[in-house]
């Protein structure tokens, strides 16, 4: 492919001058082997060094280079300017999150969200010190392997309609974690998780649309952590309307 | 453990939507295309009566419709809510599993004859 | 700096005409509606039947032609994208194992299909015979 020149539309906010976001153009050089986060360095590094966006390590693992690209959420170090040719590229924000400042967006409510889900080993045994690691098989490492692969880029947020009309409403990542905790061998957290997702923002917001597992970089498939967690809610909700007074030790074993 | 009814509604929709995937289509297709433009021959209306006049048949009917009627509620219901961004949840909610229940009413009455 | 000057973009009331993978969702829930209006119709079917034979072929003739039929076609067309939709996602929904070993999507769509066919063959049988 012959060097030439793609045009960037990249959204420009800057909340001492600006009232709102503006779109600013730029030109870099198409190189092959480039990504947009390679296009945005260049124009921090020769153009514009007043330009703020997030980035880290540049191959898909670190989830901070997330930006909506001509409207796709996309890791920008994992999407090729040659893609795009002749151009010109939109560059913005992450759709669905509070704008900072240009290209950096506001995570906070994320923040907030995940350790309501509990995405932690919780045991019942209230051990500190174990003797010896606690053994997993291959097949059981298999059952959450997949929901454990989240970078946490929130590309899934930005894709999520519900998301965006709602804000209280839990969101793909959330969920898809707690199902990897859930689904943990070593976990004896469940029910607690469930008394968070149970509530209308937890899972049942979710109205299926699939985006989220389309647009994730690591194949996590939120969606289908979703709607199983949905599935096993109402199993456990039949559970609890049909047969509320059960000994505890019973009810444990009709859980697992 | 929390009881929350939403989860229950969830379980009859999706029971919906599964009796309507799979039931609908060949129902719609006689019913509202088939017969009346002669596609199919109409069966003779002993024949019919016989058939929908059974128990079974009431009852299956019955079932069928009333899980299809809150499927289509809870649907609509949130196809308002996040297409239309309607904010009056609650009449929304109401409207929805209301109109349902009126419908089910009817088909209690339609299927008793 | 106390003041919060981050900035909330507004969501249109057109978002889902922005991609088309939002437009194709709305059409799927849009489908609800139609469903709800054939249970409606194919109750008044058989309240015509049970009112008697001119009740019945007074029916079929209404049904036959303009607005009615119209709606009928369409709420048809909405039932297909309902019935492809519904079978497309239900493998995605589910994580069936049949003695330890997982069950693949297209087995799970497959089934769906092959009990459309039976249900579609009885429902067939059991009016037409």
């Amino acid at each position: 492919m012959t060097d030439g020149r793609i045009e960037l539309h990249v959204t420009r906010y800057r909340p001492d001058k600006d009232t709102e976001p503006g779109r600013q153009e730029y030109e870099v050089p198409l190189r092959e082997d480039w990504t947009v986060l390679d296009g945005l360095n260049y124009l921090k590094d020769e153009v514009d060094t007043t330009l703020a966006f997030r980035w880290s390590c540049r191959m898909g693992i670190c989830g901070s280079c997330g930006m909506n690209v001509n409207g796709e959420p996309k890791l920008t170090c994992a999407t090729f300017l040659s893609d795009y040719a002749p151009g010109p590229i939109r560059v913005e924000p992450l759709a669905n999150f509070p704008v900072v400042r240009d290209l950096v967006v506001d995570l906070t409510d994320f923040m907030e969200k995940l350790p309501t889900v509990k995405p932690w080993i919780i045991r019942e045994d209230d051990v500190t010190e174990i003797d010896g690691e606690y053994l997993q098989t291959p097949e059981e490492l298999d059952a959450y392997k997949q929901f454990s692969m989240c970078i946490n880029c929130m590309l899934c947020y930005a894709a999520c309609p519900v998301y965006g009309l709602d804000p209280d409403f839990v969101g793909p990542a959330a969920i898809a974690l707690a199902e990897r905790y859930d689904l943990d061998s070593r976990d004896h957290g469940a029910r607690e998780r469930l008394d968070v997702l149970i509530e209308h923002e937890g899972v049942y917001g979710c109205t299926f649309v699939g985006e989220c597992t389309r647009v994730c970089p690591k194949h996590v498939d939120p969606a289908g952590a979703i709607q199983r967690y949905k599935l096993k809610a109402a199993q456990q909700s039949v559970k609890a309307f049909l047969l509320p007074a059960l000994p505890k030790g019973l009810r444990q074993r009709m859980d697992q | 453990m929390k009881r929350r009814v939403e989860p229950l509604v969830w379980l009859t929709f999706s029971g919906g939507g599964v009796a309507a995937a799979i039931f609908m289509p060949v129902l719609a297709f006689l019913c509202a295309l088939a017969f009346p433009l002669g596609w199919v021959d109409p069966p003779s209306h002993d024949h019919l009566l016989a058939v929908v006049s059974h128990p079974l048949t009431r009852l299956a009917l019955l079932g069928l419709f009333a899980v299809m009627l809150v499927h289509a509620a809870h649907r609509f219901r949130f196809t308002l809510y996040d297409g239309l961004q309607v904010k009056a949840r609650l009449l929304v909610a109401t409207a929805c599993y209301g109109g349902a229940m009126v419908m089910t009413i009817f088909a209690v009455d339609v299927l008793t004859t | 700096m106390s003041e919060d000057l981050t900035y909330r973009r507004p969501v249109s009331t057109w978002w889902w005409l922005h991609k088309r993978s939002y437009f194709l969702f709305v059409m799927r829930e849009l489908s609800s509606l139609f469903v709800g209006w054939l249970v409606l119709y194919l109750l008044l079917f058989v309240r015509a039947v049970f009112q008697g034979e001119d009740e019945y072929h007074d029916f079929l003739d209404r049904a036959s032609s303009g607005p009615l039929l119209v709606v009928n076609v369409v709420a048809f067309g909405f039932v297909v994208l309902h019935t492809v939709t519904w079978f497309g996602v239900t493998p995605q929904a589910m994580d069936l194992r049949l003695r330890g070993k997982k069950v693949p999507k297209s087995a799970v769509l497959g089934a769906q299909y092959v009990a459309l066919a039976v249900v579609s063959g009885f429902v067939y049988w059991l009016v037409t015979r």
